[in-house]
């Protein structure tokens, strides 16, 4: 290899290689558009071969694609909406939201042979290994079913002919199992530990986030011809779905045939209809709540409340939380030097570089005048305004670049708190 | 040539303030244009040339590994150099610019590209990006006037030594990217301070280099010509490495030095600058002191888009597919101001640097006023200030100046 590397310098072996095979083993996780399904005017299923060292992943959980829109690379995660697939590909539903960038591209600009950008699968809101004779009840709010019917469609394969799962028998016994090292931290087959996770995980599911609640209309396209199989063993799963009006409400055609077949119980709450649910009604609405175990999706507000209501009870409870994250930009702000361990107060017209040298801090400068890169700093997680034309960056973690987004430090002054990897 | 503030006619003398302002403006919208409307088709232009670049490079190397026989000797040298020009010019120099970091893709990136050349990607940015656009063409800042070997400006001292410089910079084009390394590392300044108290800087700036230099050297003088052993291709590859680095070297040279030679760019003083420049006053600077080459799409690209050097320097960061399109609007701008927009084929522009650097080896005015008829004596005057030393070489200065500035009065009146 460092001989390979030899005959390449500067470059590597892999940026050759990358012309010809980018999804090959040993290349920077990628996959390839296979197709896009029309859910709806405004909602699209994408189907996505992934490169050759995708590890496979556990319905439940999300991925982060990162794709080019107007030639500018975004990061957002969604949920994986199919279980394991026999052809091997991978599908996220994307609605598109109000403004949404990644997500007006994916649903109406995507198009088949698209390159983008993967991250292995993550997040611990998956099932356990052994649910024969389980009760489980499903909470979901909004586009908060969208980790669930990747669970449900894996259990019951209402969706497509390439899903592997036929019932409880074997549960992901042919499935890929998820890799426990490399990029991904929590990802376990088995359910996390911790009751909730932290408010510091990633946002799965968010496209533009503050859309992320917005709901979804059932989908059409993904559904095959596979009628819905009953478990073979006692495992019982009621699913309570909240959202704002029947018409908006995600997946519930799918939820419905499952609900049909007798795979789930389905109790559908819509806001207009029956009033924003009430968590201590939960029991009134599903009267051997007792003795089930309660996986939740959805808003932050839902899942506090949830918390609390489980708590008090003794009950089992695993969340997976939406955090609408919006980097909103104003003037001036809380500038933190995250390895210097310094943070600055800093009005909007101060540039950070100017700010940082004034703090003592010993920052890579340039010309000062924004032509030479020299002061170009990872900004992990905040919004900055350039000075020269006021334009804004933003950047989010979970969304943005995995290293943050480079920002020229000399040009720019905070426009909200900002977190500078320096 | 001369600073601008020693000139008989001040270029800009007729530009107010309100005026410089009011450009500096027109500029920025003009470059505001163009980043409201970069997208897909700019990314995909980049990742275009990058894709061809790479793969014209694998393809050559593939050919020479026959390279025995002559033709592919030809095809593979010929191809390797274009795609060396290809990666140092439109690709290496515009990345390490920034101008492709708003696709925010970590692979065509300032921070991480590192280019094929002797030099690292760390120090040329900063000798190129940071000192040279700051302070283009300010005598005594900007060390791109002459490279610290050469004197190109008439305000730049004297001395014997310089009297080889045509020769210097014959073998400066030659090894270019070597010249390049060694300018970066400021070199000279640094060889005269004694070892122990060289800067920590210096010393690993200094071993990077080395490092660079040595994987480069070994990729093209014996990985690949040790890769066409087999068709007893050693040599042969050995010289189309060789020819394709003197080809590359000997084109940058040329195109570098249209960018700012050219008889007629301007300089400036350094004591003429205000400490607290304004924008529009920093953007008439890079207008006036930078040169075009005019010439086909082919020629545009061949060069970086570093023949719309004019356009380069007031935007540095744009992309460099753009700056064709923000061409007229700029020379508009320079016409509507009444100022020189400077732009000559690649011969006149290249003639024209190599002129200077002919006559500004020798003292000033000497040349001109060199004729066949006082030729013997003008060869006395010039051994005279060659021997004579540096109080000989400052009354030569002074005489110079006097004649400078009765030549002013004289036009003033």
């Amino acid at each position: 290899m460092r001989a390979v590397e030899a005959a390449t310098t500067p470059l590597l072996p892999a940026d050759y290689l990358d012309l010809f095979a980018p999804l090959r083993s040993g290349a920077d996780l990628r996959g390839r558009i296979v197709s896009v399904h029309a859910e709806t005017a405004d909602a699209a299923t994408i189907v996505i071969r992934p490169g050759a060292d995708w590890a496979g992943h556990v319905p439940g959980q999300y991925i982060r694609v990162g794709i080019d829109v107007d030639g500018v690379r975004q990061w957002r995660a969604y949920s994986l909406t199919h279980g394991p697939r026999a052809d091997g590909h991978i599908s996220i539903t994307v609605k598109a939201v109000p403004d949404g960038k990644v997500s007006n591209h994916l649903v109406h600009h995507a198009v088949p042979g698209t390159l983008v950008h993967l991250e292995q699968a993550t997040g611990d809101f998956v099932l356990p290994d052994d649910l024969s004779s389980r009760k489980l009840l499903f909470v979901t709010a909004g586009s908060g079913v969208t980790p669930v019917i990747g669970m449900l469609r894996n259990l019951f394969p209402v969706t497509d002919e390439g899903v592997l799962m036929r019932g409880f028998e074997t549960p992901r016994s042919s499935a890929p199992q998820p890799p426990t090292g490399g990029t991904r931290g929590s990802a376990a087959p088995q359910p996390p530990t911790d009751e909730t996770r932290g408010s510091s995980a990633p946002q799965p599911l968010t496209d533009e986030t503050r859309g992320s609640s917005a709901p979804q209309p059932p989908t059409e396209g993904t559904r095959g011809s596979a009628a819905p199989q009953p478990p073979t063993e006692g495992t019982d799963i009621t699913v309570v779905h909240v959202a704002p009006s029947e018409p908006d409400s995600i997946f519930i055609r799918n939820l419905r045939e499952l609900d049909e077949a007798g795979a789930i119980n389905l109790v559908a709450r819509y806001d207009d209809e029956h009033g924003v649910l009430d968590v201590s009604d939960l029991a009134g609405l599903v009267p051997d709540l007792v003795e089930r175990t309660t996986y939740a999706c959805g808003p932050g507000g839902l899942l506090d409340a949830l918390g609390k209501h489980h708590e008090e009870r003794g009950l089992e409870l695993f969340t997976e939380q939406f955090r609408p994250v919006t980097v909103a930009a104003g003037e001036g702000g809380t500038v933190t030097l995250e390895k210097s361990g310094v943070s600055v107060e800093l009005d909007g017209s101060t540039t950070i570089l100017d700010a940082a040298e004034e703090a003592g801090v010993l920052m890579p400068s340039g010309c000062r005048m924004g032509i030479c890169m020299g002061c170009v700093l990872p900004m992990r997680e905040g919004a900055v305004r350039d000075l020269r034309n006021g334009e804004i960056t933003t950047a989010t973690p979970g969304e943005t670049n995995a290293g943050g987004v480079s920002i020229q430090t000399c040009i720019s002054a905070p426009a909200g708190p900002c977190h500078i990897d320096h | 040539m001369t600073t601008i503030t020693r000139k008989p006619e001040n270029p800009t003398a007729h530009l107010t303030p309100e005026d410089i302002e009011q450009i500096g403006i027109e500029l920025d919208a003009i470059r505001q244009d163009v980043i409201d409307s970069r997208g897909a088709s700019d990314a995909a232009y980049i990742r275009k040339v990058v894709d061809v670049q790479r793969k014209l490079e694998l393809g050559s190397r593939a050919v020479l590994l026959a390279s025995v026989f002559p033709p592919a000797w030809v095809a593979g040298t010929l191809g390797l150099s274009v795609a060396k020009i290809l990666e140092n010019m439109e690709i290496g120099h515009n990345v390490m610019h920034g101008q492709w970091d708003w696709m925010r893709d970590p692979k065509i990136h300032s921070t991480t590209w590192e280019w094929d050349n002797a030099s690292t990607a760390e120090g040329w940015k900063h000798s190129h990006n940071q000192v040279h656009h700051t302070y283009t063409n300010i005598v005594g800042k900007d060390n791109d006037l002459g490279y610290g070997i050469m004197r190109v400006d008439e305000d730049q001292r004297w001395s014997p030594f310089l009297l080889g410089q045509p020769l210097w910079n014959f073998v400066n084009a030659c090894f270019f990217e070597y010249g390049i390394a060694a300018y970066d590392l400021e070199l000279g300044k640094n060889l005269r301070i004694p070892k122990q108290k060289r800067s920590d800087a210096f010393k690993r700036n200094a071993k990077n280099t080395l490092n660079k230099i040595r994987k480069q050297a070994t990729k093209d003088y014996v990985v690949h010509p040790a890769l066409s052993i087999p068709t007893g291709s050693f040599l042969p590859t050995l010289a189309a490495n060789f020819t394709a680095n003197l080809v590359r070297n000997l084109w940058t040279h040329s195109v570098i030095m249209c960018g700012h030679f050219p008889e007629g760019v301007e300089t400036f003083e350094k004591k003429a600058i205000p400490a607290n420049e304004t924008r529009g006053e920093w953007y008439v600077r890079q207008m006036l002191g930078s040169a075009n080459i005019s010439g086909s799409r082919a020629m545009h690209l061949m060069t970086g888009n570093l023949s719309f050097q004019i356009e380069h320097h007031l935007f540095p960061d744009l992309p460099s597919n753009r700056y064709a399109e923000v061409a007229p609007k700029v020379q508009a701008l320079f016409e509507k101001y009444d100022l020189n927009y400077h732009s000559a084929s690649l011969p006149k522009q290249v003639a024209s640097a190599w002129h200077k650097i002919v006559r500004l080896s020798l003292p000033n005015g000497w040349l001109a006023e060199t004729n066949v008829k006082n030729a013997p004596k003008q060869v006395a005057l010039l051994y005279k200030l060659s021997t004579g030393g540096p109080k000989v070489r400052r009354a030569y200065d002074a005489m110079q100046r006097r004649a400078e500035n009765q030549k002013r009065e004289t036009v003033a009146a």
